[in-house]
């Protein structure tokens, strides 16, 4: 199988994250792999594996957009199992919303196909700094491909997937033809941690570099001024300060309850 | 006057309050029509007509309900055009999502997903990054599609009600579409829906599995349930419930977490609540720094007691 599998390096949410620049975007100093793709990245490598892994010519694709640290979020998913990554980079990219990303991408996943055709197109269930969830299905959209969001299970078996979304109300089955663009959620698998191994074998590993020129896309259709969103005004919210604590002493149940009581939330 | 197009999905014989919040949304930003997927009950129709609906858009298909998003998508989108809409507003579920962004690559529009208000120009508020800034943006284009968090605005019939006609759209054939082949109903839990709750009360690796008291006290108050993710991993309670980064975020007028340390993945999900309410054996748990009242205590002591005390003023 040939598998493309979204990576995005974000700001790591364990620290402060700022909207710095014109165009307000998210500082990226402090980045690293977003979470959320550990889970496609494993459901990519248990698929080749399932296959006989890269000695049978399964790719694990790792795709990254972005400035020079999204090499980053490369590195970590070679250094986990990905065959080979693909870094999109071009000053015009900064800024793009999701449209201009998607389209992006689109062009990218294209480009990587022209030789062999892609099976799959793997996502996390959104970004953990953006948070919209929209790329995967716009890159459906615009890839003309069937659209498999939020999959806490995936099984391919014969040019054809099957998985299970999981909503609150309802579980639901959904079938497909291959190749389609499918998102996971952090229910589907449990993503694996590099080993000394991969961390060696990943120098060995080849990244592409890829410009708008190499997948055909014109630099006004990206970034800034391609995008169709922009964010006007940027604030930070104030820190939430510490309120009254008590200790219990037997009776913070009705302490607490006459908090609420104040407060006309009862 | 700007053109609103409202897209509702499968209403049944009433109209959510989130559908109504979006009605009375639109038609402060222009005059509002609906585009409807399923069948149009007759109190539904009414329920338009009171809140200023002109026309409501029907899809020529009826089985859209078939498949993943993309033909609700390509419906949304031709029917965007037909009403000549200027905004297009959803819900903000993972569906009303991915609906808006896939009309939106089919309208050349702008979407914009995480909204809290929206200025008559257009402009659309939302916070970001778990809650630590609040942007306005807007998109440069024609058409803009919104999709609208619940709980933002107060549902408000028109001052009169509106002649309601239908009209029926052709729906485009989409080639490439995931089909829905089996659908289970899970278990209504009769509880409010987490994400649009007036109050939440969750839970964490302090209740050591015995989510009772969390329930009890949510049930007391009329509250919906959450969890933290090591309660929800632990498999203590269903992966629904989990408030934060990797869960649902939620912001309620009141949060009262209950053996939750509130590490940064807990955090995000919840720190927009009006008022916080903790409660952890631990003093030292970060969830203390950002809470409005703290109780530094056994929670299956101070819960019981709480739910006790408020059945006991309820009558």
């Amino acid at each position: 199988m040939k598998i493309i599998v979204l990576v995005k390096h974000v700001p790591d949410a364990q620290f402060d994250r700022h909207l710095t620049g014109e165009g307000y975007t998210t500082d990226r100093d402090e980045s690293i792999l977003s979470e959320l793709d550990e889970y496609a990245l494993e459901a990519a490598l248990q698929l080749a594996e399932a296959r006989g892994g890269a000695k049978a010519g399964n790719q694990v694709i790792a795709l990254s957009m972005g400035p020079s640290g999204a090499v980053n979020a490369i590195k970590k998913a070679l250094q986990i199992g990905a065959t080979e990554g693909v870094h999109l980079t071009d000053d015009a990219l900064a800024g793009s919303d999701a449209a201009a990303t998607s389209l992006a991408l689109a062009a990218a996943i294209r480009h990587l196909g022209s030789d062999a055709p892609v099976d799959l197109v793997l996502t996390g269930m959104a970004s953990t700094d953006g948070e919209t969830s929209l790329v995967p299905a716009q890159l459906a959209e615009r890839l003309d491909l069937p659209q498999v969001t939020f999959a806490s299970s995936l099984e391919v078996d014969g040019g054809r997937l099957t998985a299970r979304r999981d909503a609150d109300t309802s579980s639901e089955t959904v079938e497909a033809p291959l190749p389609a663009v499918v998102s996971v959620t952090d229910q589907i698998n449990e993503p694996r941690y590099p080993n000394f191994k991969g961390i060696i074998a990943a120098k060995r590993k080849s990244i592409t570099t890829l410009s708008l020129a190499d997948i055909g896309v014109d630099p006004a259709q990206v970034g800034h001024a391609g995008s169709w969103t922009s964010v006007l005004s940027a604030e930070e919210r104030p820190p939430r300060t510490a309120g009254t604590i008590i200790t219990d002493e037997g009776d913070a149940g009705i302490k607490l309850v006459d908090f609420l009581a104040a407060q006309k939330l009862l | 006057m700007a053109k609103v197009l409202v897209y509702i999905d499968n209403p049944g014989t009433s109209l959510k309050k989130s559908s109504l919040e979006l009605l009375t949304l639109g038609r402060a930003l222009g005059e509002t029509a609906v585009a409807l997927n399923g069948k149009l009950h007759d109190d539904v129709a009414a329920a338009f007509a009171e809140y200023g609906v002109g026309t409501v858009l029907l899809p020529s298909a009826e089985d859209l309900d078939d498949f993943l998003v993309a033909p609700k998508a390509a419906y949304l989108a031709a029917a965007a055009g037909q009403a000549g809409a200027d905004i297009v507003l959803l819900d903000n579920s993972p569906e009303g999502k991915e609906i808006a962004a896939r009309a939106g690559i089919r309208l050349n529009a702008g979407v914009i997903t995480d909204v809290v208000a929206v200025d008559a120009d257009g402009t659309a508020h939302k916070s970001v990054l778990a809650g630590s800034y609040n942007t306005a943006c807007k998109a440069g284009t024609a058409v803009s599609v919104l999709t609208v968090k619940a709980n933002n605005v107060v549902p408000e019939p028109a001052a009169a009600p509106a002649a309601l006609e239908t009209v029926t759209v052709e729906v485009p054939a989409v080639s490439a579409a995931a089909r829905i082949t089996a659908r289970e109903q899970k278990v209504a839990s009769g509880r409010p829906d987490l994400t649009d709750a007036r109050i939440v009360v969750a839970g964490g690796r302090g209740l050591d599995g015995d989510f009772g008291p969390v329930e009890e006290l949510a049930d007391a108050l009329g509250a919906a349930v959450g969890a933290s993710r090591a309660a929800t991993d632990a498999g203590w309670i269903s992966h629904d419930a989990q408030v934060g980064q990797t869960g649902k975020t939620v912001s309620p007028q009141l949060y009262i977490s209950a053996g939750i340390s509130g590490a940064i993945q807990q955090k995000a999900g919840m720190q927009t609540a009006k008022v916080i309410v903790a409660v952890n054996k631990d003093a030292e748990s970060p969830v203390f720094e950002i809470a409005d009242f703290g109780i530094v205590g056994d929670l299956f002591d101070v819960l019981p007691q709480a739910t006790a005390e408020i059945k006991k003023r309820k009558g």
